[in-house]
């Protein structure tokens, strides 16, 4: 009957997957047995992928055994037909081949790629449970400094510096931003990896759906204390999440910006850190390079350079040019290093409704 | 008033800048210093300076330029296989507690001078020098467009090579990855010489590439034989048509960001810095526009010369050689448009990541039509299992998986997971050893005999290659899969001893392979010693169908006394089948361009240019600039560049020959 077929197909596949993570998850790794639903359905796609490429991978290799055996000189029953250097059938075959597989696999990479897409939000919490409507994720900022990851909580209003505590089923939507270098966020049981870049905010939304003790890491190369800059992850149901927080902020220590300098400032093998408060905003401003007070914040500093150019900033409306300001080739234009009182943390900022 | 006198003189060089308290390296160099010297000894008792510097150094000879290129590739392989082997080393011990033997200052060194030494030094010059030996030969040229060119390029190459060797006895290699990726290359993450080492020494080689490159092209455009249409051109020609063409549009763009970098290092500029306007990201993408297209500048020559060996030890013509070519174009121009698949994670967005992705994946539909192409000519055939056949057998196996992996990692969402992870590391080498380095050797195999006049020794031969077949799998097969585990790469210790095992397995792995190099070297050495038995008498030693096969064994400096016509593809086998003989007589006198020193003079002032920029010593970087432009100009007004070699030394060459189909007989 017509309808058995896909069903064989999909049970094939999935009975495929199943071996295949089967036969690695006793390999025990997080991305053969991962506990995010991202980093699962990556694993899939890796799965999936292998087993079609498999599809035309393994037969060539037989045949290059094959006809390497077969037609060696030693070989009293082969034919040996020195004119045959063409067929056009075999071209179309040959050429037709590999490119209906890849037409296959481009389909799954477009829409997967778009799917899986770091930015975008999670529309499921786990294999056949979507996001209930009305969830707020939880807010975590990232920060990669040398050679540590400093972890904000910003509507808990707590930080940690090398622990990433993460309620299970809850999903979240993780701005990363760091220093100095480029690093890589990227901790393998919960998602791909995202590039922390300074002056720049990646995102990444990713879920966990089972308690974890695992590792995360910095997959980018950055130098002396790169090899130690790793993270504790820990899932935890919702409730053990929260005894977690209250443990954090009962243990005190703040991150005000004074701290937050000296934290900054590069060491190794950091330990784990608490701290029971955060300054507001510290993440903006950290994107923004203007941590250190009396430092423009690169927002501003491009929104003026815009201005003087004579442009106008996105989101704010045309003004024209008052006879104050100065005009294009002004001296004026050249100077980047005055620090503009005004933009001192908690002053409103231009541009900002 | 000394000191300033000091610091004017030696810039930033110090005696502190020698690595005297560091055992390991006291070492090695004293290894190196023994052993250049036995080397030079032995030069200066044979007395074979004027002989190495009449015949070798200044010839512009693209055969000898081509053995030249080839023995810096070998030297560096071993330089660069050392680096191999105490990562492998390092990894393989440097678990819990146990921090290794390498300290993370020194082993962040190591896999950068590796990377970079194995793709600019190793096989950057063993291509080079098989594409010069061989192409010409092929196309039935005398020598390439521009042979002073050649000498310059092999030379700048070597001054190169030479500022890379030197930084591991005086300074500081880069601790960036081969990449030198910012912004932890910049003055204010790296310091110290470096990047500097790493920036100088690869813009003054890429310079010598570039040219190199043209020549190339200008040569296969040319300089064909008559009757030679591109479509009956060798499969190898166009490949390093195609290969070279592509290296003459990416260099510009890695000159160009190497110095934009090196502004940013010296004249405190802002292009790829974190503040003032800089972007880091910036670099990345012109490094990966030079880069991807530059694995293919690499592996098209290797398809070339699996291509020639198949032919020729199957008994037939190369199966779909339009097929091949275009092929060999398509993937040409697609490698221009897959840069961003080394950074995929960098956020570029789901559409942008989709087209690179997409892109990708494509180049494998071109390179899977080489592959059937080679099976289908091997269908039917007469395969003779000489080392040559068995490598390219080797490659296919090898190379099918590489080429699997890569389009895994063509995904975007499965490079999320494995960005970066030994599963990366262990994708490409498994496509350049698999590719390239199986290339290499198959064709120095092959062609041996007809650069030297005698086979390499056979036995060695099968160790080397069982050594570095058998190697590579039990080397990669297990950082795939700590890779799939999710480890990161260029990682100096490690805390989960449950992955030590696989370290372990990949460490005996290196092993082998080293016994593979080791092998290859035996086979050289050997072949020397019993070069009687192995004589080529012929030229011809396997029933080849390109034109190098038409000439003795080695070729004399003109190639061929009378250029030939060309009448079909498989040119010498076409002649072969058509009875062709060969004249005895009248030839006229060949013109030959002469050999010059200014390509050693130049490179020399380009080292020393190097070393001066490297160092802060702005007299020497001064001094040596001007000395370029002065010798270069000069170089312009030396009138004696050519010379005759008269019609009765030809006839009397010539004659010294065997008829082919006597040989035969």
């Amino acid at each position: 009957m017509r309808r058995q077929a896909p069903n064989l197909i999909g049970h094939g596949l999935r009975l495929g997957l199943l071996a295949m993570s089967a036969l690695l998850g006793g390999c025990s790794r997080d991305v053969m047995n991962p506990a995010g639903d991202i980093a699962l359905q990556q694993r899939n796609l890796i799965l999936f992928a292998t087993l079609v490429m498999l599809l035309i991978i393994v037969p060539v290799m037989v045949l290059i055994v094959l006809f390497a055996w077969r037609y060696r000189r030693g070989n009293p029953n082969k034919t040996y037909d020195p004119g045959f250097d063409h067929s056009t059938t075999l071209e179309l075959v040959i050429w037709s081949c590999p490119l209906f597989i890849i037409i296959a696999l481009s389909a799954v990479t477009w829409t997967s790629t778009h799917l899986l897409d770091p930015f975008r939000p999670l529309t499921r919490i786990a294999p056949g449970k979507p996001v209930p409507p009305g969830t707020k994720p939880l807010e975590v900022e990232v920060v990669g400094l040398d050679w540590k990851w400093l972890f904000i909580y910003p509507d808990l209003g707590i930080a940690t510096v090398n622990e990433l505590a993460l309620p299970t089923n809850v999903p979240v939507h993780f701005s990363i931003t760091s220093t100095d270098q480029f690093n890589a966020f990227y901790a393998p049981t919960l998602a791909g990896m995202v590039y922390a870049m300074p002056n720049m905010r990646s995102e990444l939304n990713a879920v966990l759906n089972r308690p974890v003790e695992t590792t995360g890491y910095s997959s980018n190369y950055t130098g002396r204390g790169f090899s130690d800059m790793q993270f504790r992850l820990r899932g935890m149901a919702p409730a053990d999440f929260d005894r977690w927080v209250a443990g954090v902020k009962g243990a005190g220590g703040g991150l005000a910006t004074q701290a937050y300098i000296a934290l900054a400032k590069p060491s190794e093998r950091a330990p784990v850190m608490h701290f029971a408060s955060v300054q507001p905003g510290l993440f903006d401003r950290i994107v923004n390079a203007c941590v250190e007070p009396g430092t423009p914040c690169q927002a501003d500093v491009m929104h003026r350079d815009m201005q003087r150019a004579g442009g106008t900033a996105p989101g704010s409306a045309a003004k024209p040019a008052a006879p104050s300001q100065p005009k294009p080739g002004d001296p004026h234009h050249r100077d980047m290093t005055r620090a503009d009182p005004s933009l001192a943390p908690g002053a409103v900022r231009a541009g900002h409704a | 008033m000394t000191d300033t006198l000091t610091k004017t003189i030696f810039g930033r060089l110090t005696w502190d800048s020698l690595p005297i308290h560091e055992p390991i390296l006291v070492g090695t160099f004293i290894v190196v210093a023994l052993g250049g010297l036995a080397v030079l000894a032995a030069i200066t008792r044979y007395r074979l300076w004027g002989y190495l510097w009449k015949e070798w150094f200044t010839s512009v000879d693209h055969k000898r330029i081509g053995i030249m290129y080839l023995v810096l590739g070998i030297i560096m392989l071993l330089r660069g296989f050392s680096d191999a082997l105490m990562m492998r080393g390092q990894q393989a011990v440097a678990f819990g507690s146990d921090q290794g033997f390498l300290p993370s200052h020194h082993y962040d060194q190591i896999f950068t001078a590796h990377g970079t030494i194995m793709i600019f030094f190793v096989a950057i010059p063993l291509v080079v020098g098989i594409v010069n030996f061989v192409m010409p030969l092929q196309i039935g040229a005398r020598d390439v467009a521009f042979p002073f060119l050649n000498n310059l390029s092999f030379w700048l190459t070597v001054a190169g090579a030479v500022l890379v060797m030197l930084s591991l006895f005086v300074g500081e290699f880069a601790r960036t990855g081969w990449l030198g990726y910012a912004p932890l290359s910049e003055l204010a993450y790296s310091p110290d010489t470096g990047v500097d080492y790493y920036l100088w020494s690869l813009q003054i080689a890429g310079v010598g590439t570039t040219l190199s490159a043209i020549n190339m092209v200008a040569t296969i455009i040319k300089m064909r034989a008559p009757g030679m249409t591109m479509m009956k051109m060798p499969v190898f020609c166009w490949t390093a048509l195609c290969s070279n063409a592509l290296a003459v549009a990416i260099f510009p763009a890695l000159t160009a960001a190497f110095f934009l970098l090196i502004l940013d290092r010296y004249a405190g500029t802002h292009f790829f810095t974190n503040q003032l306007g800089g972007a880091p990201m910036m670099y990345w993408n012109m490094v990966w526009i030079w880069g991807h297209p530059e694995v293919y500048v690499l592996v098209l020559p290797a398809f070339g010369i699996f291509s020639e060996i198949t032919s020729t030890f199957t008994g037939k013509r190369l199966f779909g050689y339009s097929s091949m070519v275009y092929a060999t174009v398509v993937i040409t121009i697609l490698s221009y448009l897959v840069w961003l698949h080394h950074f995929f994670t960098m956020g570029a967005g789901p559409s942008v990541n989709s087209f690179f992705g997409i892109a990708t994946m494509v180049i494998s539909i071109p390179t899977g039509a080489k592959i059937f192409n080679w099976l289908f000519t091997m269908y039917r055939g007469d395969i003779r299992f000489e080392l040559p056949m068995m490598w390219v057998v080797a490659f296919m196996l090898t190379f099918v998986i590489g080429g699997m992996t890569g389009v895994l990692l063509a995904i975007p969402p499965a490079d999320f997971v494995l960005h970066n992870s030994l599963f990366l590391v262990a994708h490409f080498h498994n496509v350049i050893i698999g590719g390239v380095v199986f290339g290499l050797f198959a064709g120095m195999v092959y062609w041996f005999p007809k650069a030297f006049g005698f086979k390499l020794d056979p036995f060695w031969g099968h160790v080397a290659f069982w050594g570095w077949t058998v190697g590579f799998w039990i080397a990669w097969a297990p950082i795939y899969i700590v890779g799939l585990m999710g480890t990161t790469r260029r990682v100096h210790h490690f805390d989960d001893l449950s992955l030590q095992p696989y370290f372990i397995v990949a460490a005996i792995g290196a092993v082998v392979i080293l016994i593979g190099i080791l092998g290859f070297v035996m086979s050289i050495i050997m072949g020397f010693v019993k070069r009687d038995q192995l004589r080529d008498t012929t030229g011809d030693p396997w029933e080849g169908r390109t034109l190098e096969w038409s000439t003795t064994s080695p070729p004399p400096a003109y190639n061929f006394a009378l250029t030939p016509v060309i009448h079909n593809l498989d040119a010498w086998y076409d002649m072969k089948t058509h009875g062709y003989q060969r004249p005895a007589e009248g030839f006229r006198p060949i013109h030959m361009p002469r050999n010059t020193g200014a390509g050693v003079i130049l490179s020399g002032l380009a080292f020393t240019l190097g070393f001066g920029m490297i160092w802060y010593m702005w007299w020497l970087a001064a001094l040596s600039f001007v000395g370029l432009f002065v010798v270069a100009i000069g170089h312009t007004f030396n009138f004696n560049r050519d010379y005759f070699i008269p019609a009765d030394e030809v006839t009397r060459t010539e004659s010294q020959r065997p008829q082919p189909l006597e040989a035969r007989a």
